[in-house]
């Protein structure tokens, strides 16, 4: 495996820094664009990525806070959340970017998936519903698809399940019971949605687990909820990125 | 949790950072998932002078626990130090 940090174009052909990670050899290898959550480009994402990658997949992690700055990920991440972080529509482009990005390296097999965790599964979920070539998405407890009205603005003006009907993406879901956000009510919620418009989609729910539960430095880890739900995922990856 | 509500709040005074001492106009202070504390969530205080400048922060992650005794202990010791230097003030003055 070959880790290292590099440049793509996003929206409007801004330099968007990443973490690629991807298998050696000839491949050809499926793809996966791994979205962090809020606190933003950090270790754990990294590891991440590279369990993608040890998998079998060409796996990026795009910076989505590159525009505030390319250093300390938690400085970085810092600003960006006091500033209101990156508009949904910048990072829909940034995603368009990275799925190009992915698609012309020489071991690429042409299939793209998504995943995201906490607000990056809200993300995944999003881009799921608005770029149309992707093959696969993951929503690890994305909180805010179901976003009242006064949770909405100028930067975020679209709750994500408003789009279900545009989702043009097999999309997998991953949560836990006793999460706060989402609730497991949201998850029957965005479940009814997806199967009133016909949408190709597999949400699995765990009991005695939370918000979080594949972070392995926190106290929300769940060894057996996550090691199954990992199953789930490269079973997934394994039925739409594989050649 | 993670989500973009931020209190922010304007404070006045100093703090010291990575490059030393700097002026502090803001505080940003939030309960989310923390970078660093090993916690699901933590109250977290970022002291900066300019809210876009990258890297000049005074930063804390605490337990919900701990954060509600840090406010506590602010209060109290705001309450004794200003009562305390008041006479302090009113004795010199005499």
């Amino acid at each position: 495996m070959l880790a290292e940090e590099v440049y793509y174009r996003g929206h409007e052909g801004e330099a968007i820094q990443a973490y690629l990670a991807r298998p050696l050899g000839e491949g050809p290898f499926g793809t996966v664009i791994v979205i962090h959550h809020m606190p933003g480009w950090d270790a754990g994402i990294m590891e991440i990525t590279r369990k993608i990658a040890h998998h079998g997949y060409i796996a990026i992690s795009p910076n989505l806070y590159t525009r505030y700055g390319t250093g300390d990920p938690d400085e970085v991440a810092a600003v960006a959340r006091a500033g209101g972080g990156t508009p949904d529509a910048t990072f829909v482009g940034d995603m368009a970017g990275a799925a190009e990005h992915l698609r012309l390296l020489p071991t690429c097999n042409g299939k793209v998936g998504i995943i995201g965790f906490c607000s990056g599964g809200r993300h995944a979920v999003l881009a799921a519903s608005r770029l149309n070539d992707l093959d696969a998405a993951v929503d690890c407890w994305g909180g805010r698809v179901i976003a009242a009205p006064e949770q909405l603005d100028e930067s975020h003006p679209v709750a994500p399940i408003d789009l279900t009907p545009q989702l043009a993406v097999p999309l997998l879901g991953i949560f836990g019971n006793d999460d706060r956000s989402p609730t497991p009510e949201q998850v029957d919620q965005h479940e009814a949605e997806l199967k009133q418009h016909g949408k190709t989609y597999e949400f699995h729910r765990y009991d005695g687990a939370g918000h979080g539960f594949f972070s392995v430095n926190r106290p929300a880890y769940r060894p057996e909820q996550a090691t199954a739900a990992w199953g789930e995922i490269f079973k997934w990856f394994e039925r739409y990125l594989s050649a | 949790m993670c989500t973009w509500i931020v209190e922010r709040t304007p404070v006045s005074g100093s703090g010291k950072g990575p490059n030393g001492w700097f002026k502090v106009s803001q505080a940003n202070v939030y309960y989310d998932h923390p970078y660093h504390a090993p916690l699901d969530h933590a109250l977290i205080i970022d002291f900066v002078e300019t809210p876009d400048e990258v890297g000049n922060r005074v930063a804390v992650e605490l337990s919900e626990e701990s954060a509600r005794r840090l406010v506590t202990s602010i209060l109290a010791a705001l309450e004794s130090g200003v009562d305390g230097h008041a006479v302090h003030v009113e004795a010199a003055a005499g």
